[in-house]
């Protein structure tokens, strides 16, 4: 066994448990400079060790389990959450080079961990005998399994075009066209149905702070509460290096500029996908639960699968047929 | 249709989103409220049987307390029923202060309402902007009265201060400034899609049914009735300013919020021409007796506050206190018509809707 293959996830994990730090940094600032205010800036310059400090103070808190609480299941849902969303990025190709298993079908293998992630919310609300977490995670479940279905059929049209599951093949075959342009109306759909699955604004019905108090993770303090964040920013890092992957072209770089090393292009597209959801949560209310899901049965799906159905309908065309 | 097991679900009185100490028992199938009950009375304190004990000039600070988001408005209702009931004059200047002040404060409230609601909503950036906006109102109330909450700025027969040299003018530029950042909130959230969603066609009541539960202010103009108190019932000096009386449609949350963000453009248009007409100089202070002494009758005086009408009503015995008093407080009314606006609504429109009525829990429980 090769060094690299021990060193690699480590360091994989740590540049990941980095950006969870810098994003939540990142987002009060963004949220901030939106909302007139200056953000964290007391702790570290700039406040750049805001997120440090705030970890360091759930380490230390208490850690209290309700008494009627299911103890075990209680304690292990947390953990059920935040595993998947490492384990997805086992998949994502970084750069052609910098990546940790050539897996034939990634996008399937990202697709199936990352839903369950939602078993381990159920399970805490569940767990947490309290009837507005119950009401959050229930939201959660119904939320998060309508809308894998639009995200799986959004991209659908990728790998019809593609013709394979394998993220590496997927971005070598945006080498002259992002994925963006030609499987456009699937873009729109994925970036909803994504923006759904991370449970963020302004879908972020699980943890609706003015109606269900907090949401599933109502009675989850000090640690065990920040292994259910830890899973949703690890989230926004799966999502963002996927939706990059899939139609942003990846590591490649437009306009002929190959001189910046595809590892910047990587990031730049990535950053972008970021601020879009930061920026979202600074302007959007939130909506109902009812018209979210009718959202995505009746607005998404058609929208999926009109997509699919457009893409083939494109690979028969002369000329246009090409850039399928 | 599936059913599934009733809950009862306690909303508060330590909820975010109930505004302040309300507490409100809601029995709920899946997401869908079956009945709800407001509980009232954890923010208590008896105003008007202290008040029974109190000379009139100290319930003033005591009405401060009430409607603690506009506390001038609450210092004008009593003032008015006092000077009512003695008959005493209000020098020029004093009224014309008394309006401004009261105005602004509609403006106040009305930002806090806004932000709170939009907050409700799950939306945050309108909340800071609003607060922001707000400050400059108390900042200006601070420099007039020293106070940036509880002001106990009115007095029977005038005000207690004269505006500082120079604050007339940081009123007419703060005008200037609110009506452009007006424009900024339309941008924000009027053609909000996912807002428009949440608000369109939802708490729908008819006219009939909001007079029958006595509901005032913008709940009560939403359903189409102009009624408004600085019009239909002149008191101050209002009879000089031109203002329209926004008044609603449909009745629903969308009516409310644009009814009252026209309201704090008409309050602003007040304030302005206010400003322009300001008496150059004169006493802020009537001529009133050391110690006041209501002859012996009744009175009902009413304003508009920025949740509807407050009155108040003063039995006298001919002694300095008040044989008995008794406040018309509007929150405490405009909150009946909630379990029935709530009965088969979603869990998440109860936020909304208890957002739209605009209470203030200090007011409900008195």
């Amino acid at each position: 066994m090769q060094v690299s293959m021990v060193l690699g996830p480590v360091l994989l994990m740590l540049v990941v448990l980095l950006f969870v730090t810098y994003a939540i940094l990142f987002e009060r600032k963004v949220l901030g400079w939106i909302q007139n205010r200056p953000g964290p800036n007391r702790v570290g310059p700039w406040g750049l060790l805001q997120t440090v400090a705030d970890v360091l103070k759930l380490l230390i808190k208490e850690d209290v389990v309700p008494r009627k609480a299911d103890a075990s299941l209680f304690k292990f849902a947390p953990v059920i959450a935040f595993v998947p969303a490492f384990a997805v990025l086992a998949v994502i190709p970084f750069t052609d080079t910098l990546k940790f298993s050539d897996f034939a079908v990634g996008l399937l293998y990202y697709m199936a961990i990352s839903s369950i992630t939602i078993i381990g919310i159920m399970a805490g609300s569940w767990a947490s005998n309290n009837k507005y977490a119950l009401l959050g995670g229930m939201r959660s479940a119904a939320q998060m399994i309508s809308y894998e279905i639009p995200l799986v059929m959004s991209v659908v049209g990728i790998i019809m075009t593609v013709g394979s599951l394998n993220l590496e093949e997927i971005v070598r075959a945006q080498k002259d066209v992002w994925f963006i342009f030609p499987q456009f109306v699937g873009f729109i759909v994925f970036l909803i149905a994504s923006v759904s699955e991370l449970n963020r604004t302004p879908f972020d019905l699980p943890e609706a702070e003015s109606e269900l108090v907090a949401g599933y993770f109502v009675e989850y303090s000090g640690f065990r509460f920040a292994f259910f964040m830890l899973a949703e920013y690890v989230y926004v890092f799966a999502m963002a290096s996927l939706t990059t992957v899939l139609f942003l072209g990846g590591w490649n770089a437009p306009f002929g500029l190959t001189f910046i090393p595809p590892i910047i292009w990587f990031a730049v597209k990535f950053v972008a996908i970021v601020f879009f959801l930061f920026w979202l949560r600074g302007t959007m209310p939130r909506i109902r639960v009812d018209q979210l899901m009718q959202f995505a049965w009746k607005v998404l799906l058609p929208l999926a699968i009109f997509n699919i159905f457009l893409t083939a309908l494109f690979k028969e065309l002369p000329v246009i047929g090409n850039w399928y | 249709m599936l059913r599934t097991e009733e809950m009862l679900l306690n909303v508060g009185p330590q909820h975010p989103s109930t505004h302040g100490v309300l507490r409100l028992v809601v029995r709920i199938d899946g997401e869908t409220i079956v009945e709800a009950e407001p509980v009232i009375g954890y923010l208590h304190r008896g105003t008007e049987k202290l008040a029974e004990d109190l000379n009139y000039t100290q319930i003033i600070p005591y009405t401060d307390r009430m409607d603690y988001l506009s506390a001038m408005t609450n210092n004008q209702a009593i003032v008015l029923a006092v000077e009512k009931l003695m008959g005493l004059e209000v020098p020029e200047r004093a009224e014309y202060l008394r309006v401004i002040v009261t105005e602004l404060n509609r403006v106040a409230s009305h930002l806090v309402w806004l932000g709170t609601y939009l907050l409700d909503l799950g939306a945050m950036s309108p909340f800071l902007y609003a607060f922001r906006d707000r400050e400059m109102i108390l900042n200006l109330f601070n420099e007039l009265c020293g106070a940036r909450l509880t002001y106990n700025y009115m007095r029977v027969g005038g005000v207690k201060w004269d505006a500082p040299p120079g604050w007339i003018e940081k009123v007419a530029e703060f005008v200037r400034y609110m009506k452009e950042k007006l424009d900024e909130y339309h941008g924000l959230i009027s053609g909000n899609e996912i807002f428009l969603e949440r608000t369109r066609g939802i708490g729908i009541y008819d006219r009939e049914t909001a007079i029958r539960y006595g509901l005032s202010g913008a709940n009560l103009r939403v359903t189409g009735v102009k009624w408004d108190l600085r019009k239909d019932m002149p008191y101050s000096i209002y009879d000089r300013f031109e203002f329209d009386v926004p008044v609603g449609e449909t009745g629903d949350l969308l009516d409310k919020y644009h009814c009252r963000m026209r309201e704090m453009a008409e309050s602003l248009r007040i304030v302005e021409q206010a400003v322009e007409s300001f008496p150059e100089s004169g006493p802020v202070m009537g001529k009133v007796p050391r110690v006041l002494r209501a002859p012996e009758g009744e009175v009902y005086a009413a304003i508009e506050s920025p949740r509807g009408e407050l009155g108040v009503h003063i039995v006298s015995k001919g002694k300095d206190k008040p044989w008995r008093l008794k406040f018309r407080r509007p929150s405490f009314q405009n909150l009946q018509i909630l379990p029935e606006l709530l009965r088969g609504q979603n869990i998440a429109n109860l936020v909304a809707i208890l957002g739209g009525i605009d209470i203030v829990l200090g007011e409900v429980d008195g």
